[in-house]
């Protein structure tokens, strides 16, 4: 039995979390992608409260609640709430917060999480907030990356795309700044990471870089993390402007190291080409798989006093 | 030319000197002074010994609190705040930099969650170097002080 620091917590950012916590939620989601564990949910329902549009982690957060014997309530549109009829959110949150024991919410607005945690009696866990934090992702990303290298500190990540807007990058170079890693941003000008997490990472020590083309940094990296320019949070001609700056192919992954691994939070839609799937350096499936037992953990561990 | 500033003395009140330039009508609001029936007396962009150039704010017959003296830290940190009693200072308070501060600002961020829903605005504020950064606790963005508007 291990002592565990999320019982009845909130997982609202990636800035919530220390280092022995991270690898605490890690070493319980590879216990539990081992194995299969006594149901520790029984008793319990979670809300899977998503406003806006999800597949992959609305559908494992619910896996990973029914793999621990837990039932879910939820929706996954606000069309179907009585927001559409003036309703705040305040008033939904302080009404599901009655009906079950854990909180996910997804929302297009940033701060969403937080207004509901402030709301809500029962733990909430953040599933991405409009532009500002995506946690649970950025956790999968950990566990996917020790994973597939084995280790996470020493390695070179690059991280391309629409660096400004991308909850999961937000969060993932938080995480990063835990470890010692070497990190290269490729990014059109224009959506380049937001300064605050520059500035983080400065303070940590942390050595990064800015790029604007994939063929500098592919051979130098362990991890090529890739995300789509995010496209509902633009006015539609600044979208055209920006969109499809980089395209991934096998051609471009000729010079790549022999262990390198490519990431992406999906859904994908030009970022990579179908025939990269086909290389071994395609681990996105993979890591879209492991969101089940992370958030198995993750649930485990906040609705558990002992860790397992 | 005289530099002196013909102002006239107070009575009793609170005497808010040495404001940074252009930040006195954010401080008006600050103390939602735009509202009052007190009489006040604002100067802008007066010369200043010290700063150069300076605002004032004159309140008569209206005693800050220590709340409202640290907000005022914020737009700022020169800003000297005395009590006026009988045409003498009285007392002189000792100001530090809130850490937090609520209710007073509006998240300038339109994708904020405080733009849509109606919630009490939360904000921690940093000191770096001789520049004042706000964070809003809710999308988690931080502004430079110049920035964030005051909610009337």
């Amino acid at each position: 039995m291990t002592a565990n620091p999320f019982y009845q917590r909130d997982l609202l950012s990636s800035k919530d979390i220390g280092l022995n916590e991270i690898n605490l939620i890690l070493s319980t989601a590879q216990k539990m992608k081992a194995t299969s564990f006594a149901k520790s949910l029984t008793d319990k329902i979670i809300a899977h409260c998503f406003f806006e549009p999800s597949t992959r982690t609305r559908l494992s957060f619910e896996a990973a609640a029914l793999r621990l014997g837990a039932q879910n309530i939820g929706f996954a549109n606000k069309d179907v709430l009585s927001i559409q009829k003036g309703e705040t959110l305040h008033d939904t949150m302080r009404m599901i917060d009655e009906y079950a024991d854990l909180i996910v919410i997804r929302h297009p607005k940033e701060g969403a999480a937080a207004l509901a945690a402030q709301i809500a009696k029962h733990p909430v866990i953040n599933a991405g907030d409009g532009a500002n934090q995506h946690p649970t992702q950025a956790l999968i990303d950990l566990f996917t990356i020790q994973e597939c290298q084995s280790r996470i500190d020493g390695l070179s990540m690059a991280l391309v795309g629409d660096l400004k807007f991308a909850r999961t990058i937000h969060s993932f170079t938080q995480l990063c700044s835990l470890y010692d890693v070497r990190l290269y941003f490729v990014s059109p000008s224009s959506l380049s990471l937001p300064d605050a997490l520059c500035d983080d990472l400065k303070k940590r020590g942390l050595p990064f870089s800015f790029h604007h083309t994939l063929e500098e940094i592919i051979p130098k990296v362990d991890i090529l993390y890739l995300t789509r320019i995010q496209q509902e949070r633009f006015n539609v001609g600044d979208y055209e402007w920006v969109n499809s700056p980089f395209t991934l192919t096998t051609s471009l992954l000729q010079k790549a190291k022999s262990n390198l691994k490519i990431l992406h939070p999906l859904p994908r839609v030009d970022e990579i080409a179908r025939e990269v799937d086909h290389t071994p350096f395609a681990y996105y499936f993979e890591q879209a798989s492991n969101g089940v037992c992370v958030r198995q953990a993750l649930l485990h561990l906040i609705l558990n006093k002992v860790a397992l | 030319m005289n530099d002196t500033l013909s102002v006239s003395a107070i009575k009793n009140g609170t005497v808010i000197d040495h404001i940074s330039a252009g930040q006195a009508l954010r401080i008006v609001h600050l103390l939602s002074l735009q509202n009052t029936l007190h009489k006040i007396t604002i100067g802008l962009h007066l010369p200043s010994k010290r700063l150069g150039v300076k605002d004032l704010i004159k309140i008569e017959n209206r005693i800050l609190t220590e709340n409202e003296a640290n907000e005022i830290v914020v737009f700022s940190p020169s800003a000297t705040i005395n009590v006026i009693e009988d045409f003498n200072v009285t007392k002189k308070f000792n100001t530090y930099l809130p850490s937090i501060m609520k209710k007073v600002f509006i998240c300038p961020n339109g994708s904020c969650i405080t733009q849509t829903e109606k919630v009490d605005s939360h904000f921690s504020i940093k000191l770096y170097g001789k520049q004042i950064k706000l964070t809003c606790f809710f999308c988690d963005k931080e502004f430079d002080r110049d920035q964030v508007k005051v909610s009337i």
